[in-house]
């Protein structure tokens, strides 16, 4: 029972970086339908900045919100630079740019901050939580810090104006544009946003699994896996599938005899492709239907 | 005249066929010289790939370090009174680099022979090139244990301790302490986890009374390892052996610490390092983890009256001054480059692939300055693993203790 339990809350604690990752990737398919493949690689760059900031002695929580701002500019920057004027492109010229995105970021970190591992501070502390070995108060704080940032993207998108024209420019740009909204300016928003998410997540995941510039690689996957599990338009979707990937692959590493621990990633992927086969948004997707 | 090499008496050779004569008397004078592709009466030339860029770039100094060992014994008048042209070149951990970086220095910069390429899978991307094309794979820079194979592939040869001697040389210190040991491992699962974990499992054996109660392998995209470290404690293991890689060992020592778990804990050679690995798990956790070394660590404050020590930090001084001091990785290039100098020497003026091999084979008591005291390089035609010997060390909470006598990774 013991065993369970560890691997269940082990589970969730991984299940809370790739939701975090998740929830990234949503908030750019929502805002321009494409997946970004550079996620991973924004957030770290993210992370090392936080990490600079606070190798120069800046406070946590300074650092933690200067962060944020930082990387919520450079994602509208990125966006208005780089895929605007790719805006009518073919898929396939956003797909290299994404690439060649990941790629000068990851090699930027490599250049500036080396490709040794970093130690970077949590600011929860990695004690047990209330004198348990289930759990520490750091993988306490991930899920608490998912949980708050997913309510926040709630109340942003049901009760703002801002938020709802940035739905209303996703789901129907013509008459989005029709009734004033900005709808360029709502796509980079929309950048914005999923850089700072990006931004908090790398700032969560770092102290677990240690700073390097291939840090996000795996998680990218596995977020994406919990995204398409979730549902690539529901962000809410997106964290859920983001746990369960997380427990699945421990269930399945634990659990499952003889092929289980090493194939645990396949059996995660295996149970996508089951959903996808069922429910081909994911579970709380919406489904888009378009007119041919 | 310029020099004679056995190409250019070839290429010759219908000359003098059509004009009879005088340069046939040549031959017999320079008849004990035998000459291979890129060796003339003053040069030799070698080559090598390594990661100067990419993700495992920070082992790309092991390529510096080589080139200012080189260019040590070219001012020192050289190899028998060749200098070395040491050409190296940047594969970025990436095997099909590796393939195209070897083909040119082997079909267009014709080198004698490749010098130390790094790494475990650019080295098999060049294995069967390389035997195949009969051109020395001399001394690679990985330790996984396919490199011993004189029979199968006579043209490449390993040079550090290889991880399958390791994993025994780890169950027997295990065994050692603790006869009914139940040992968990973590190991990576490709080539070079599964060499340890074989190491491991042949020595335990199945008959018991200790055993391999749980090998749990990680994926290099994994998150974290700590679902690994759980179920290994949950399996009732007393001994655990960490042969992952820096970052996952790391987490491994970490988790360990937070969930109460306290094995003896042997620690790889591939984790060791107490910059990359021990200080982000915390040097508090890592308390009392033993692990092996045969070269002699640079930050460890007992060589510093060390006379092989000594020799090393004044050749990083002057023929590499920008490179780490504290970097074991600093210590590995010149200790791999002295034993292809050696060979080189042995080979006196019949600098041909096939004799570079025999003589590869052919190394007695060799010594290296940086090699841990004791330490010597031997090989025979049918043993191609030159360094065999560690010694096991415990980390105090700053540094690692080496403890005990010198091993040898075989079973008995």
């Amino acid at each position: 029972m013991q065993l369970f339990l560890q691997q269940v809350l082990a589970g969730l604690a991984n299940g809370a970086i790739y939701a975090g990752m998740a929830l990234a990737l949503v908030m750019i398919f929502l805002a321009i339908d494409h997946l970004n493949f550079a996620q991973g690689e924004m957030a770290t760059f993210s992370t090392f900045i936080a990490w600079q900031l606070l190798a120069w002695g800046c406070p946590y929580w300074i650092t933690f919100v200067l962060v944020v701002a930082i990387s919520f500019v450079g994602g509208i920057a990125i966006e208005r630079v780089l895929f605007k004027p790719l805006h009518n492109a073919d898929i396939l010229a956003n797909l290299v740019a994404f690439i060649a995105l990941f790629s000068i970021l990851n090699s930027a970190d490599g250049y500036i901050w080396d490709y040794t591992i970093k130690t970077f501070p949590t600011p929860f502390g990695s004690k047990p939580l209330f004198g348990s070995v289930l759990i520490d108060a750091h993988e306490a704080g991930m899920l608490v810090v998912t949980a708050v940032l997913l309510g926040l993207l709630y109340l942003f998108f049901s009760g703002t104006r801002l938020g709802l024209a940035m739905r209303a420019a996703a789901h129907n740009p013509v008459s989005a544009r029709l009734v004033g909204i900005r709808v360029g300016w709502m796509t980079a928003l929309g950048w914005g946003i999923a850089a700072a998410i990006g931004a908090v997540s790398g700032m969560l995941i770092a102290p677990v699994v240690f700073l390097d510039p291939n840090m996000m690689f795996g998680v990218l996957l596995y977020g994406f896996a919990g995204a398409v599990l979730g549902g690539m338009t529901s962000p809410g979707g997106a964290v859920l599938g983001g746990f369960a990937v997380g427990v699945i692959e421990n269930m399945a590493g634990t659990f499952v005899p003889y092929v289980g621990r090493d194939l645990k990633l396949t059996i995660a992927l295996l149970v996508i492709v089951a959903v996808l086969m069922v429910r081909p948004a994911g579970i709380f997707g919406r489904t888009t239907v378009s007119r041919v | 005249m310029k020099h004679l090499t056995r190409r250019r008496i070839l290429a010759a050779a219908p000359a003098v066929l059509a004009f009879g004569g005088p340069l046939l008397s040549a031959r017999p004078a320079r008849a004990a010289k035998k000459y291979g592709p890129g060796v003339t009466d003053t040069t030799i030339k070698i080559g090598n790939t390594c990661f100067y860029s990419g993700p495992a770039s920070s082992y790309g100094t092991i390529g510096r370090a080589m080139a200012a060992y080189y260019k040590m014994v070219n001012e020192q008048g050289g190899v028998n009174g060749r200098k070395i042209e040491f050409i190296s070149y940047d594969d970025a951990y990436s095997p099909p680099k590796t393939v195209e970086m070897t083909r040119k220095m082997v079909e267009e910069d014709h080198v004698l022979l490749d010098a130390g390429p790094l790494g475990t899978p650019t080295n098999s991307a060049i294995w069967h090139y390389m035997n195949q094309n009969k051109v020395p794979q001399l001394f690679v820079s990985t330790g996984a244990s396919k490199w011993d194979d004189p029979k199968g592939h006579p043209w490449t040869i390993g040079w550090q301790p290889n991880y399958h001697g390791e994993g025994i040389i780890y169950a027997n210190y295990i065994l050692k302490q603790k006869p009914d040991a139940k040992i968990g491992v973590l190991y990576q699962d490709d080539d070079f986890g599964k060499d340890y974990l074989r190491g491991i499992t042949d020595r335990v054996g199945t008959k018991g009374p200790a055993k391999v109660a749980l090998a749990a392998s990680y994926e290099t995209t994994d998150a974290t390892v700590d679902s690994q470290i759980i179920a290994i404690k949950a399996a009732g293991c007393d001994a655990f052996v960490n042969t992952a890689i820096p970052k996952f060992a790391a987490q491994a020592i970490k988790k360990a610490a937070q969930i109460e778990w306290k094995p003896i804990h042997v620690l790889s050679s591939i984790g060791q390092s107490v910059a990359v690995t021990l200080k982000p798990a915390g040097l508090e956790n890592s308390v009392g983890i033993v692990t092996d070394f045969y070269l002699k660590d640079p930050t460890d404050p007992q060589w510093k009256d060390d006379a092989g020590y000594k020799w090393w930090v004044a050749f990083m001084g002057k023929y590499y001054p920008n490179g780490d001091k504290t970097d074991v990785n600093n210590v590995y290039g010149p200790s791999n480059a002295a034993t292809v100098v050696q060979v080189l020497k042995q080979c006196g003026d019949e600098l041909t692939r096939e004799n570079v091999m025999r003589q590869a084979a052919n190394l007695h008591n060799f010594q290296v300055p940086m090699l841990l005291p004791g330490i010597t390089i031997n090989t025979t035609p049918t043993d191609f693993a030159p360094v065999k010997q560690v010694r096991m060390a415990r980390f105090s909470g700053q540094r690692w203790e080496l403890f005990g006598p010198l091993l040898t990774g075989e079973i008995g």
